[in-house]
C-alpha cells in the first residue's frame, strides 16, 4: 500500500470519525425546537451534546489540515472551488459554536428563543451541505488543466449533490434522534423514540437512492458497502422500536460508516475528479505531497491518533448517563433587563 | 479592489480579530488552573470563588477564539489556494499536527473541566485544566512553526519540477529560530493579556469595594503575572528584533523607517517621511538604540531601506520591494508603547499594594480598568507588523503575496465572504462584549453552602 493510499484512507477515517460524532450532534441541535418543548426540554437535549460537541467538530479541523498536509492540491482546488458553500458552513458553524455558551447566559426567553434557531440553522445547514459536497466531490466538478474549479455556486446545486445532501441532513437527524432516546428519559425521550421512526424511514429513502444512484456510477463494491448501509438503518429502525437503545445508535454509527465508505470508496483511486477533462482531475497521486512528508504524518498520526480515541472514549464514559429534566440545575443566566 | 487586496483585507480582518481572544484563553487557562490549583490544595473557599469567577469569563471568550478559529484553517484554501499549492507541502504538517495534538487535547479536556465539577474526582477534574491548557500553548507552539516559516523559510527545496515547496528537514522547521522567538515572545504576550485582563476587571470591582476577599488576591496574582510576563516579553522581543535584522533586514528598516544605512544606527521616536516613502523629512532620535536592538552592539551597522530595497532587485529582478512604511513604522512603535505601559502599571500596582495595603491612591483604579485594553491592542499591531512587514512576500524571499492568491475565485465572491465576515464578526463583538461586562460585574458565586443530604436526583453542577 502506497503512502498515498494509507493518506487518502485516514482521511476517510478522520471524515468518518467527523461524521459519526458531529453527525449526532448536529442532529440534536436540528431537532431542538422539534423534540424540546420548553426551555429545560432544551437544555436537557443541549446538555446531552454539551461535553463533547466541540470535541467532535475538532474532527472537521483535522481532516482539513490533513488534507492540506497529504494532499495539498486536493485542498486548495477543493476549498477555492465551493467557497460560496464552505462560506455557508463556516457561518453556520461560528454561528452554532458561540450559541451553545451564550444560550444560557442570559435569562430571556426572547434571547434563548433566538440562540435556539441558530443552533437549529448552525446544526441543519452543514448536515445538508456537507452531503452536497460530498455528492460533488464523488461525481466530480468542471476543472481546467491546472486543476482549478471552473464551474459556479449553482454548477454545486446538481440533482445528485442536493440528493446527497438530504440523505446526509436525514442520516444525521435519525443519528440524532436515536442519540437522544439513548441519552434521555422520559417524555422527551418518548418524542425522539417516536419521531426516530420517521426519520429513519426518511433516511432509508434518500440515503437508498443516493447511494443506489453512486453505486450505479462506480459499481463494484459500492453496491455491497450501500446495501450494508440500508441493512444497518433498517436494523437501527427496528432496534429503536424494540427499545435497544444502545443497539439502535450502534447502528445508526455503523451506517454512517458504511455511508462514508461507499463515497470515499467511490471517490479512489480520484480524490476530486473533471467533468470538463478526466485528464485534469486530481488522484490520491498527482495531488500529493511528498513521501517524505507523507512519512512523517503517518508517524505522528500512528503514535496520536490512539491517544485520541482513548481519551475522547473516556469522556463518552464519564458522561454516560442520561439526562432528565430533574438534572437541569434551576435558572442559570443573568436577568436579561439593564441590572 | 482586486480579489488580491479584499483577499488581504479579509485575512487581515479574520486574523485580528481571532487573535483578540487567543492570547486571553492561553493565558487565562493557565490562571485560571492555578487557581484551581489552589483551591484543591488548600480547600480555601475564596480560590474556588475565584476559580468559578474567571473561569466563566474564560469560557465566554474561548467559545469565541474556537468558533472564529475554524475560519482560519478554511482561508488558506478558500482565498490563497496558490499559496497552499505551494506551501502545502511544508505548511500543511504542523497544521495537521496542531489539530490532532493541541486542539483535541484541548476541547475534549475543557469538556470534561467545564461539565465534570461534580462528575470526575477533585484532583482528576483538576487535571483537566491543565491538560486543556497545555493544548492551547502546544498549538500556539504549531501554528507559530508554520508562520515562523513563512517569514524565515527553512527545511525545504522548490522541486524545479512541480514549482511546488517540497520538506526536506521537518525537525529545521520545527526548531527554526525564527519559530523559537515568536512562540516565546506571543505565550509571554499571552500571560501578560490574561493579566492586564485580571487586573483590569479586579480594580473595577474593588474600586467598588465588592468581594475584596476574592479580587485581592486575582488583583496580587494578576500584578505579578503582568511583571513577570512584561519583563518576559522585552527579552524575547529583543531576541526578536535581532533574529529578524538578520532575516528580514527590511522589515527592520521599515519598523525604523531607516532609510540609509548607517553605523551607529539611532531609535527613531518619532519619524516623518516623504510621502512616496523613500526618505525622511524630520526626527527625534535617541543615539545607538536601534544598533543595539539590531545587533546588540550600540555601534553596530544596521541597513538602509533604499540599499535593502536595491540589493533585493539584485537578487529578486526588478519590483517593489519595500512594505508599507507608516504601517511597519507606527505598528512596531505602538506594540513597543503599550507593552511598557503594561509594565509600568503592574509596577505601580505592585507597590500600591504591597504588603496587604489597599491603595489610597484612588485613580489607579480607573486607570488599571482601562489598561484593560493595552495587550488587545498591542497584540493586535504587533501581528499587523509582523504580517504586513513581510510583504511583498507571503514566504520570504520565496513566493509573492501576489501570487498566491486563488486565481479563480472572482473580487465579487471574496468581497461577499468579506462582507458577511465583517458584519458577522461585528455583531458577535457587541454581543460577546456585552456578556463579558455583564458577567464581569455580576461577580463571583456566593460562598459554599454544605450541600443538603438527600437521596433525591440533584442537579447536575453545571449545565448549559
Amino acid at each position: 500500500m502506497a503512502l498515498t493510499d494509507i493518506w487518502f484512507l485516514l482521511i476517510a477515517v478522520l471524515w468518518t470519525g467527523y461524521f459519526v460524532l458531529e453527525g449526532f450532534d448536529f442532529g440534536v441541535g436540528t431537532l431542538l425546537r422539534v423534540l424540546g418543548r420548553d426551555d429545560t426540554d432544551r437544555r436537557v437535549l443541549i446538555n446531552t451534546i454539551g461535553p463533547v460537541w466541540d470535541g467532535n467538530e475538532v474532527w472537521l479541523l483535522v481532516a482539513g489540515g490533513a488534507t492540506f498536509a497529504a494532499f495539498p492540491l486536493w485542498y486548495s482546488s477543493l476549498f477555492s472551488g465551493f467557497y460560496l458553500a464552505l462560506l455557508l458552513v463556516l457561518v453556520a458553524l461560528i454561528l452554532r459554536g458561540v450559541a451553545f455558551e451564550f444560550r444560557g447566559k442570559l435569562d430571556s426567553p426572547r434571547w434563548r428563543n433566538t440562540w435556539d434557531w441558530i443552533i437549529v440553522f448552525g446544526s441543519a445547514a452543514p448536515s445538508l451541505l456537507w452531503g452536497v459536497a460530498f455528492g460533488n466531490i464523488v461525481h466530480g466538478v468542471p476543472l481546467d488543466a491546472q486543476h482549478h474549479f471552473t464551474g459556479t455556486f449553482f454548477t454545486l446545486l446538481n440533482p445528485y449533490a442536493l440528493l446527497g445532501g438530504l440523505a446526509t441532513l436525514s442520516l444525521f437527524s435519525f443519528h440524532g434522534a436515536v442519540f437522544l432516546t439513548l441519552k434521555t428519559t422520559g417524555e422527551i425521550r418518548g418524542r425522539a423514540q417516536s419521531l426516530s421512526r420517521a426519520l429513519g424511514g426518511t433516511a432509508i429513502v434518500f440515503g437508498g437512492v443516493f447511494l443506489g444512484y453512486t453505486a450505479i456510477e462506480h459499481g463494484g463494491w459500492a453496491w455491497l458497502s450501500s446495501a450494508l448501509a440500508a441493512l444497518l438503518l433498517v436494523a437501527a429502525v427496528l432496534f429503536a422500536a424494540g427499545e435497544r437503545d444502545g443497539f439502535a445508535f450502534a447502528s445508526t454509527a455503523a451506517a454512517i460508516i458504511a455511508v462514508t465508505f461507499t463515497l470515499f470508496w467511490s471517490l479512489y483511486p480520484d480524490v476530486l475528479p473533471s467533468t470538463s477533462d478526466p485528464a485534469f482531475g486530481l488522484t490520491t497521486t498527482n495531488a500529493s505531497s511528498t513521501p517524505y512528508t507523507l512519512r512523517i504524518m503517518t508517524w505522528v498520526a500512528v503514535v496520536f491518533t490512539p491517544i485520541v480515541l482513548a481519551y475522547q472514549a473516556w469522556t463518552y464514559w464519564v458522561f454516560r448517563k442520561r439526562i432528565s429534566r430533574a438534572s437541569i440545575p434551576a435558572g442559570g443566566g443573568l436577568p436579561a433587563g439593564r441590572r | 479592489m482586486s480579489a488580491l487586496d479584499i483577499a488581504r483585507w479579509q485575512f487581515g480582518i479574520t486574523t485580528v480579530y481571532h487573535f483578540l481572544f487567543v492570547p486571553l484563553t492561553i493565558g487565562l487557562s493557565f490562571l485560571v488552573a492555578g487557581m484551581q490549583t489552589a483551591w484543591v490544595r488548600t480547600g480555601n473557599d475564596r480560590y474556588r470563588r475565584m476559580t468559578k469567577f474567571w473561569g466563566k469569563l474564560f469560557l465566554i471568550n474561548f467559545a469565541m477564539g474556537v468558533a472564529t478559529g475554524i475560519v482560519q484553517e478554511f482561508q488558506f484554501g478558500m482565498n490563497w489556494s496558490d499559496h497552499s499549492t505551494f506551501v502545502g507541502d511544508v505548511f500543511g504538517a504542523p497544521l495537521a499536527i496542531e489539530g490532532l495534538l493541541a486542539f483535541f487535547l484541548e476541547s475534549t479536556f475543557l469538556g470534561l473541566w467545564i461539565f465534570g465539577w461534580d462528575k470526575l474526582p477533585k484532583k482528576l477534574h483538576l487535571a483537566t485544566i491543565w491538560l486543556a491548557s497545555i493544548g492551547t500553548v502546544l498549538s500556539a507552539y504549531f501554528i507559530l512553526a508554520a508562520n515562523s516559516w513563512m517569514q524565515h523559510p527553512v527545511g525545504y527545496a522548490v522541486n524545479p519540477a512541480t514549482g511546488r515547496a517540497e520538506l526536506k528537514d521537518f525537525g529545521a522547521v520545527l526548531t527554526n529560530s525564527t519559530a523559537v522567538g515568536a512562540f516565546a515572545h506571543t505565550i509571554t504576550a499571552c500571560f501578560l493579556t490574561a493579566g492586564m485582563f485580571v487586573v483590569g476587571i479586579s480594580a473595577w470591582q474593588l474600586r467598588k469595594g465588592r468581594n475584596a476577599d476574592v479580587y485581592r488576591p486575582s488583583m496580587k496574582l494578576a500584578l505579578v503575572t503582568v511583571l513577570v510576563a512584561s519583563l518576559g516579553v522585552i527579552v524575547t522581543g529583543d531576541l526578536q528584533a535581532r533574529l529578524m535584522t538578520e532575516q528580514q533586514p527590511m522589515k527592520m528598516a521599515a519598523a525604523e523607517a531607516l532609510y540609509d544605512t548607517v553605523a551607529p544606527a539611532s531609535f527613531s521616536l518619532f519619524t516623518i517621511g516623504s510621502l512616496d516613502g523613500s526618505q525622511e523629512r524630520f526626527s527625534i532620535r535617541v543615539p545607538g538604540v536601534l544598533s543595539f536592538m539590531a545587533t546588540g552592539h550600540f555601534d553596530g551597522r544596521v541597513e538602509g531601506i533604499n540599499d535593502l530595497q536595491a540589493g533585493e532587485q539584485q537578487q529578486y529582478g526588478p519590483g517593489e520591494y519595500r512594505p508599507d512604511i507608516p504601517v511597519a513604522y507606527w505598528t512596531f512603535r505602538l506594540m513597543i508603547g503599550f507593552g511598557f505601559l503594561c509594565l509600568l502599571i503592574s509596577l505601580v500596582g505592585l507597590w500600591l499594594f504591597r504588603r496587604g495595603r489597599t491603595p489610597r491612591a484612588r485613580w489607579f483604579f480607573p486607570v488599571a480598568t482601562a489598561g484593560l485594553a493595552l495587550p488587545f491592542l498591542a497584540n493586535s499591531v504587533g501581528w499587523i507588523f509582523t504580517e504586513m512587514g513581510r510583504q511583498p512576500w507571503s514566504v520570504f524571499g520565496v513566493l509573492k503575496t501576489a501570487n498566491s492568491v486563488s486565481p479563480t475565485v472572482s473580487a465579487g465572491t471574496v468581497l461577499t465572504s468579506l462582507i458577511v465576515f465583517t458584519v458577522l464578526y461585528g455583531v458577535l463583538a457587541v454581543v460577546d462584549g456585552v456578556l463579558m461586562v455583564r458577567y464581569a460585574k455580576a461577580g463571583p458565586p456566593p460562598p459554599e453552602a454544605p450541600a443538603p443530604e438527600t437521596d433525591e436526583p440533584r442537579p447536575a453542577a453545571f449545565a448549559y
